[in-house]
């Protein structure tokens, strides 16, 4: 694992939670913001199980099942989102 | 012609131990039920979760975020630090880890203060019920992720660990990743998701 990737990531992390915060900040309501918020969660996730937990080297069934857990999560609440009443 | 012969670098296995790999998926899985379970439930109340949501002190969430991650970015350096047999430079890292963790507790435990001074508990009302016992039961996870790295700190310090034995630095590394992990969902989730 190098140290410039690793720092890279963190930089990464660092402006989508940046980006997370202005999204409440903003006070974005809806489908778009809903959307926007798992996408940057989605970012960060998949960036944490590959680059920090380092399963980018790992088989391509444990990155599989980490990222589906994220991809699982995401999707659940998005149509959880969806059908609630505005 | 000769790379053929050699043993491939790229292996299948996770880092560490396939144990904490399979507690990992375990955990990851409570987790995910418990967000299912909060995002249909607010989808009976919309309005309340919405109305409660507004109340709780996205700021702290949002340092919180800052604060878990660079955690996991400092254990992420100790493990490289430790794999170049870089023992001293990765328990200063662990400790950078440590301190960013309990920072977490630091704030969080604020917040929790000042929601129980205002009288708020588990069964005021639906989202509250949800937020006290998801963000709770992650609480946990972060005390046990530190008592994790702590073990760890201690243990790189006494030389315990080095390039030809990075299994348990490795796994408890893994663990601390999955309590950042489940944070990363959490917090756009509960704080700021509406």
């Amino acid at each position: 694992m190098d140290i410039r990737r690793l720092n890279t990531v963190w930089v990464i992390l660092m402006l989508a939670t940046g980006a997370t915060w202005e999204v409440g900040e903003q006070g974005f309501a809806g489908q778009l913001a809903m959307a926007l918020l798992l996408v940057l969660s989605f970012v960060k996730g998949r960036l944490v199980v590959l680059d920090f937990m380092g399963l980018r080297r790992a088989g391509l069934m444990w990155r599989s099942l980490l990222i589906g857990w994220l991809l699982l999560v995401s999707a659940l609440i998005a149509i959880a989102y969806r059908i609630a009443p505005a | 012609m000769a790379e053929l012969t050699l043993p491939s670098h790229r292996s299948t296995a996770p880092p560490g131990d396939l144990a904490i790999w399979v507690f990992i998926l375990a955990e990851l899985l409570a987790f995910g039920v418990f967000f299912a379970a909060y995002a249909f439930g607010r989808a009976h109340n919309v309005a309340l979760f919405n109305e409660m949501q507004a109340t709780l002190d996205r700021q702290a969430g949002a340092i919180n975020t800052v604060l878990l991650i660079t955690a996991s970015a400092c254990v992420a350096r100790a493990v490289e630090a430790v794999g170049r047999a870089r023992q001293v430079s990765g328990a200063r890292w662990l400790l950078a880890g440590i301190l960013c963790g309990g920072g977490f507790l630091v704030v969080k435990g604020a917040e929790y203060a000042e929601k129980f001074s205002a009288g708020i508990n588990l069964s005021t009302n639906t989202f509250y019920m949800f937020y006290l016992s998801l963000t709770f039961f992650h609480f946990m996870h972060v005390i046990l992720g530190l008592v994790i790295l702590t073990a760890l700190w201690f243990k790189t310090r006494q030389g315990a660990y080095g390039p030809a034995d990075m299994n348990g630095i490795e796994s408890g590394a893994a663990y601390w990743h999955m309590v950042d992990l489940v944070w990363i969902v959490l917090f756009p989730l509960v704080y700021v998701m509406r």
